[in-house]
């Protein structure tokens, strides 16, 4: 069974196109990791993924579960169990933390407790990610995807901006999320997340890594030996291997 | 004829400086004769339903007082606890020999044509009064009602707390349901002594084609606290208020907040004066403005006239229909080295980004835009009736409609 199955899709932005022909299959129970310079295309693949209105797809199809969701609202997604943890994420004035978390968890977690295991109490009655830092932001999000528990979770740039201090509650959050400590075969959630550093293979068990480039998957591996050849040649000799 | 007779006899037909110019012989003066009603019972279920919209329970219980003035009639008044005087102002100048030379001492009487008219027009008002060191822990519940259609209702208020005393008023100002047009002018004027606490709570909520011209002006000395709140989230068809605070004496704090919708047809243009004159004053204005087709001006004035006051204002508004307009006029005037004033203002749509990151959790768009909404507005009421949050809600609700 797969968890995602994406069929040349592709997508623009106000006619210009940000991903050409993406093919992408993430079983039940797997992560991928997404690897690519800034604008390769990664950020617009998680946010078609979640389906907002600015990326308009213009041939292709996503499927969630077996059900294809490419022209679904964001909400109707979400509540098939897509899960966005945003890189920036907007300021909503006026709406407190925790009367978002609640909206979030539709009644089916008790938020308060969530709150209390990652510290995340003096936070709740803050307005959403108003004056928040760059770890605080991602903690936030990171809660909300905990109170929305959804089966595929979707990071973007998780660790970015993060302090020492608070990488490792980013990390011990993902981990929750995406079921480390569960055997392969017991996993039910699967995970699609970008990262530049690489810091987030710590916590999950990574399965397939992808270099995306204009738009485009380049190459599928191994993610920590992808992450090695991008350290050690960078991007460009991708683009070479390509060619 | 008195001083205050003939400076408002000379200004009966001085335009005021905003807001649409009025003819006051469109109106007319001949309300019901209503009689006093001890147990509200005169009132109908609808007219009850309507005052309640206006944040006005029509009981006794859970009040300090009550005061119910309909058209020029007060219809019930009442006071619940010592120390406290309710009473319409006719009452109080008869009782109170001194209280004649306190009025007009803050809002001239021929500021415009419409304080000349509340002068010389027999109209009442209301006289509240908490003695020195009461503190009242019930709100007054003030309520004025125009139940004539076409009706001019000039009322002049007074509100003294005296020092160490505290008092929270919450006023609804409402129609019956039957009035489509009317005239209100409210002249205020209130008094905050030494160390005193007043918060006033108003709620307009009248009628597609009615009028309204509040003048209000308070007076804080050393150390006494003025908080306002004003709502108007119904349709009518102009206000225009311009309330101007002075801190008289050192330490003195005035807080005013507006949450303000304007319907298509409705033309609301109000603002909020703060002037500091003592060292260590303070002052927040903030205006919440919302339009789903109407239009609004949005103004504010912070003056600093000694060293050492801080005062902040903010407007921000939300457009939700094409044609709506919101104009905010902020305006900041420091007078003397040391003054500490600020401003932030914003007017703008709801953001598609914003609607979309909640609709990622799983809100519908609707849900998406009133909690947006619901955010824009929220500012803290205390003691704010439940039947006025509900009312809130509602037009929360209904603003987020259509877009």
């Amino acid at each position: 069974m797969n968890m995602l199955e994406i069929e040349d899709l592709w997508v623009q932005i106000d006619g210009r196109d940000v991903l050409r022909g993406i093919n992408l299959v993430i079983p039940v129970g797997e992560t991928h990791i997404l690897f690519g310079k800034n604008g390769s295309g990664k950020t617009s693949l998680l946010m078609t993924i979640m389906g907002f209105s600015r990326y308009q797809v213009v041939k292709g199809r996503i499927l969630l579960q077996g059900e294809e969701i490419t022209h679904l609202p964001p909400f109707e997604r979400a509540r098939r169990g897509v899960g966005l943890a945003f890189q920036r994420p907007p300021t909503i004035r006026g709406l407190k933390t925790l009367d978002l978390l609640r909206a979030c968890a539709r009644g089916s977690q008790e938020v308060l407790a969530l709150a209390q295991r990652y510290d995340f109490l003096p936070f709740l009655d803050r307005e959403v990610n108003y004056g928040f830092s760059g770890g605080e932001l991602k903690r936030s999000e990171l809660m909300q995807l905990l109170a929305q528990d959804p089966a595929l979770v979707l990071l973007d740039e998780p660790e970015s901006g993060v302090d020492l201090e608070n990488l490792q509650v980013v990390g011990e959050i993902i981990s929750q999320l995406l079921q480390k400590g569960r055997r392969r075969s017991h996993r039910d959630k699967s995970g699609l997340i970008i990262t530049h550093t690489g810091f987030i293979l710590n916590y999950v068990h990574a399965d397939v890594g992808y270099i995306m480039l204009e738009g485009q998957v380049l190459c599928a591996g191994n993610p920590r030996e992808l992450l090695e050849d991008i350290k050690k040649f960078g991007y460009e000799e991708c683009i070479r291997c390509r060619r | 004829m008195s001083e205050v007779k003939a400076k408002a006899r000379q200004s009966l037909s001085k335009k005021a400086p905003l807001g649409p110019d009025l003819n006051l012989e469109d109106f007319v003066r001949e309300g019901g004769a209503w009689s006093y009603d001890p147990d509200y019972s005169r009132f109908t279920p609808e007219e009850r339903g309507h005052l309640l919209r206006a944040g006005i329970e029509l009981t006794d219980q859970e009040h300090a007082g009550t005061f119910l003035q309909a058209d020029a009639a007060v219809v019930h008044c009442r006071v619940n606890r010592p120390g406290l005087e309710v009473m319409p102002l006719t009452r109080a100048r008869e009782q109170h020999g001194w209280l004649a030379d306190l009025l007009w001492t803050l809002v001239p009487v021929d500021a415009d044509k419409y304080t000349a008219y509340a002068e010389l027009t027999p109209g009442n008002g209301y006289f509240i009064r908490a003695l020195p060191g009461v503190k009242v822990p019930e709100p007054v519940e003030a309520c004025l009602y125009l139940r004539t259609d076409r009706f001019a209702q000039p009322v002049h208020n007074v509100v003294i707390v005296e020092p160490g005393a505290r008092l929270h008023i919450i006023t609804g100002c409402t129609t019956h349901p039957q009035v489509r047009s009317g005239l209100h002018v409210g002249v205020s004027e209130f008094f905050v002594r030494e160390g005193g606490h007043l918060t006033f709570t108003m709620v307009h909520n009248w009628a597609e084609e009615v009028h309204v011209r509040p003048r209000t002006a308070v007076w804080v000395e050393a150390g006494g606290t003025y908080i306002s709140h004003y709502i108007l989230l119904r349709p009518v068809k102009t206000v225009q208020t311009y309330p101007t605070v002075t801190l008289a004496g050192p330490e003195a704090v005035a807080s005013l907040n507006s949450i303000l919708i304007a319907h298509p047809g409705s033309e609301i243009d109000i603002g909020g004066r703060v002037l500091l004159k003592a060292p260590g004053t303070r002052a927040e204005v903030i205006a919440r403005t919302l339009t789903t087709g109407g239009t609004c001006i949005s103004r504010g004035h912070l003056v600093g006239e000694v060293p050492e006051v801080r005062a902040h204002l903010e407007c921000r508004g939300l457009i939700l229909a094409p044609r709506g307009i919101i104009y905010a006029i902020p305006e900041l005037e420091g007078r003397a080295a040391g003054v500490d004033l600020s401003h932030e203002a914003a007017v703008g749509r709801i953001a598609q980004e914003e609607v979309e990151y909640l609709m990622a959790r799983g809100l519908d768009e609707d849900q998406a835009v009133s909690t947006i909404v619901r955010g824009f507005l929220s500012v803290q009421i205390e003691g704010l009736p439940q039947t006025l949050v509900a009312e809130l809600e509602q037009a929360v609700q209904e603003s987020g409609k259509g877009l």
